[in-house]
């Protein structure tokens, strides 16, 4: 059995949902009153792939508020892979979730899954930003898309089931990645032993289409930055 | 003092609180921090991070709310109905913060503000209140802010001036005085409220807080009551953990508002006026129940020009006591998220999270029964330790307990008035009797049924402070653990 650990960080703009998302994965409640994260916090989360295979999502929720960009590089450096969140229904969210991007890219080096996610879809009457546009921009920067409402868990479990098994492609190709690998929780295995992952392509994600996922892609799937 | 020391309830020789006046001004900090850094080299690679952003504040300023109808007068019955006003703006009279309403829209009384703080200074002199009726406005200008409560309330100026400067340290330790003072430097007419979104909410909760609690006005700090046996094992069971880590400064282990514990780095003491403000924010913030947070903390009276990082989180599902981890190093989450582990694993085994839990629930003990029919409440500050004791508020001012603190503030303020103050009060209305008591190790706040008379209320203040000794064990932190 292999046991796959994979940093996760998770970046976007005040109040677009990113805590009540991972809550809503994790606990699966939605609180009615949430009160702004401040600093970091974090989650430990277990995916099971497969029998032989589990993965284990160490999540770095981080503040959105202005005054903490200035802590957010020690939670992206070393990360595997990165949600970027924003809110379908705020413009400004959007373009703030790009601004993190620009950052990702000019300061970290290593290959990283990147996941942008636009949340709140249960306000269709509000939106914002177009399926369309969110789509093209992910794919100009190598990262898949999904949308989900963490109110009504539309779409949420999805993104976390994908996002292990991205890391899990992940540590199967990339030659000096920081994802740790164990067999058998004891040793590093090598990670041309991990089988194909034939499953990944078979889901499809009802509210993403099929071409905004990374997958087929030429470019080393969902890593942008080699 | 060191004659009482032995005699006075509560009283220790040694506190991890540093204790003060109650009307300490708050000006004095100290730089606790760069003494640690250098005594213990740490990784500083990103040190300077804190002020990299700064630069690039000026950038984007879209997200600023701007309001187009900035002079419209939004001055509702309701609004000026209010008994307290806080406000809070720049020197060049930008909004930060009201209490109230809308701060863009009341740009107009910001104006007034600023041009009454700068016609008095213009000739050399600084405004502290304006008295008007039975309304007060009163001033206080921390540089780089001025801040301004307008009441209507019976407090003192001083005890108002205590109330803004908590604002300004709640401003302050989520910012560091040092950046504060930079962000000015830079642009004098920035707007501070992009720096500050949901501290709001901190603020208003600090004021909702500062006025329904005694702590604030006692310059102190209440303890949860556990044997002192349980306190011990659990301050061995955090400094079992934790004293290989470099650098932590404090750990503090609270429960619903009350201190369970406070472990510290040799030589340095907690202001209680910090720890307040880490109460609040651990009351203020459902989000810290969720997970493990690491949060950047300043202390203003600890170090106002940086950062503290705090690892905090809740000790487990069946415990609801908060514990934080603090350190100047920001690389060590995982070791302290460790140690947390560890901590917990021997509270567990040691019976204590059990403890903790019936204390939480127990803290309604019926003390009544104690034998003091006529005492309705009370509260005893013990002074060498910073510390105090209250009951909880019963009849007949368990629905309006603000009513009882009220009466409280009159009577410290009496005490501690600064043109006259006085070692015993006693006043006596239809309402109640309230004893007043400031000696050199303690103070004592009483009140009794109206009617009873002056001989028994100084014979149950005698037997109160006996009753308060054979527990104090209990009902105080009388040792101040080190790692």
């Amino acid at each position: 059995m292999k046991i796959i650990t994979g940093k996760v960080v998770v970046l976007g703009y005040q109040g677009v949902g990113k805590t009540s998302t991972i809550i809503r994965y994790i606990e699966n409640t939605f609180p009615q009153q949430t009160t702004p994260t401040i600093g970091a916090s974090f989650f430990n989360c277990k995916i099971d792939i497969d029998d032989n295979i589990k993965v284990t999502l160490q999540i770095w929720d981080t503040a959105g508020q202005e005054r903490f960009k200035a802590m957010t590089p020690m939670f992206y450096r070393n990360a595997n892979a990165a949600l970027l969140v924003f809110d379908i229904t705020s413009t400004n969210s959007f373009d703030s979730m790009k601004g993190w991007v620009q950052e990702l890219k000019r300061n970290v080096e290593e290959p990283m899954v990147l996941f942008v996610v636009g949340n709140k879809i249960d306000l269709p009457e509000q939106r914002e930003v177009s399926r369309t546009e969110a789509m093209q921009y992910s794919k100009s920067i190598g990262a898949s898309y999904y949308e989900c409402s963490a109110m009504t868990d539309q779409g949420v479990g999805v993104i976390f089931e994908k996002l292990a098994l991205e890391l899990v492609k992940l540590s199967g190709e990339a030659v000096n990645h920081t994802l740790k690998v164990y067999n058998d929780s004891e040793l590093m295995a090598k990670s041309t032993e991990l089988p194909p992952t034939d499953t990944a392509n078979e889901e499809i994600v009802n509210l993403s289409l099929n071409d905004s996922i990374a997958y087929g892609n030429p470019v080393p799937a969902g890593c942008c930055f080699n | 003092m060191s004659d009482n020391i032995e005699i006075d309830p509560g009283a220790a020789r040694e506190s991890g609180l540093v204790t003060t006046d109650s009307f300490d001004n708050l000006e004095r900090m100290s730089s606790s921090l760069d003494e640690i850094k250098s005594t213990n080299a740490i990784s500083q690679s990103e040190e300077s991070n804190d002020n990299a952003n700064i630069e690039q504040l000026d950038e984007s300023t879209n997200y600023v709310k701007d309001s187009t109808e900035e002079n419209e007068i939004e001055v509702s019955r309701e609004w000026t109905s209010k008994s307290k006003h806080i406000f809070v703006l720049s020197q060049a009279g930008k909004p930060i913060y009201s209490r109230y309403g809308n701060e863009d829209k009341l740009a107009w009384l910001f104006g007034v503000m600023q041009t009454l703080v700068s016609f008095v200074q213009s000739s050399d002199d600084t405004i502290k209140s304006i008295h008007a009726g039975d309304t007060h406005f009163v001033f206080l200008i921390k540089k780089p802010l001025i801040l301004v409560a307008v009441h209507k309330t019976q407090e003192s100026e001083q005890q108002i001036v205590t109330q803004l400067n908590y604002v300004f340290n709640q401003i302050t330790s989520i910012l560091t005085l040092t950046r504060l003072k930079k962000i000015y430097e830079q642009r004098q007419n920035y707007d501070l409220r992009r720096l500050l979104t949901g501290v709001e909410r901190l603020i208003d909760h600090l004021l909702d807080f500062s006025e329904k609690d005694p702590s604030f006005f006692l310059g102190a700090v209440q303890c949860l009551p556990l044997t002192s046996s349980v306190r011990d094992s659990i301050s061995s069971a955090i400094i079992a953990a934790c004293n290989k880590i470099k650098n932590l400064v404090f750990a503090i282990l609270l429960a619903n508002n009350k201190l369970i514990t406070l472990v510290r780095m040799k030589k340095y003491c907690l202001h209680p006026a910090d720890l307040h403000l880490i109460f609040n924010l651990v009351q203020a913030s459902e989000s810290l129940k969720n997970s493990e947070s690491w949060t950047p903390l300043c202390l203003p009276k600890f170090d106002a020009s940086g950062f503290l990082y705090g690892h905090v989180s809740y000790l487990a599902e069946d415990c609801q006591a908060c514990l934080l981890l603090l350190t100047v190093d920001r690389d060590v989450f995982f070791t302290l998220s460790e140690a947390k582990q560890r901590i917990v694993e021997r509270l567990r085994r040691g019976n204590s999270l059990e403890a903790i839990n019936e204390a939480l629930v127990s803290s309604d003990a019926n003390w009544n029964g104690a034998g003091f029919p006529e005492l309705r409440h009370y509260i005893y500050k013990s002074k060498s330790t910073a510390q105090f004791y209250q009951p909880p508020i019963g009849p007949p001012y368990s629905l309006r307990p603000r009513r009882l603190i009220d009466v409280y503030k009159r009577s410290h303020q009496r005490l501690h008035s600064s043109t006259r103050p006085l070692k015993l009060a006693f006043e006596r209305s239809a309402s109640e009797a309230v004893l007043a008591w400031d000696t050199r190790g303690f103070e004592l706040y009483a009140t009794f049924e109206p009617l009873t008379s002056t001989a028994a209320i100084i014979a149950s203040v005698g037997k109160l402070l006996d009753w308060v000794k054979k527990r104090e064990d209990k009902l105080f932190c009388l040792n101040a653990p080190t790692f």
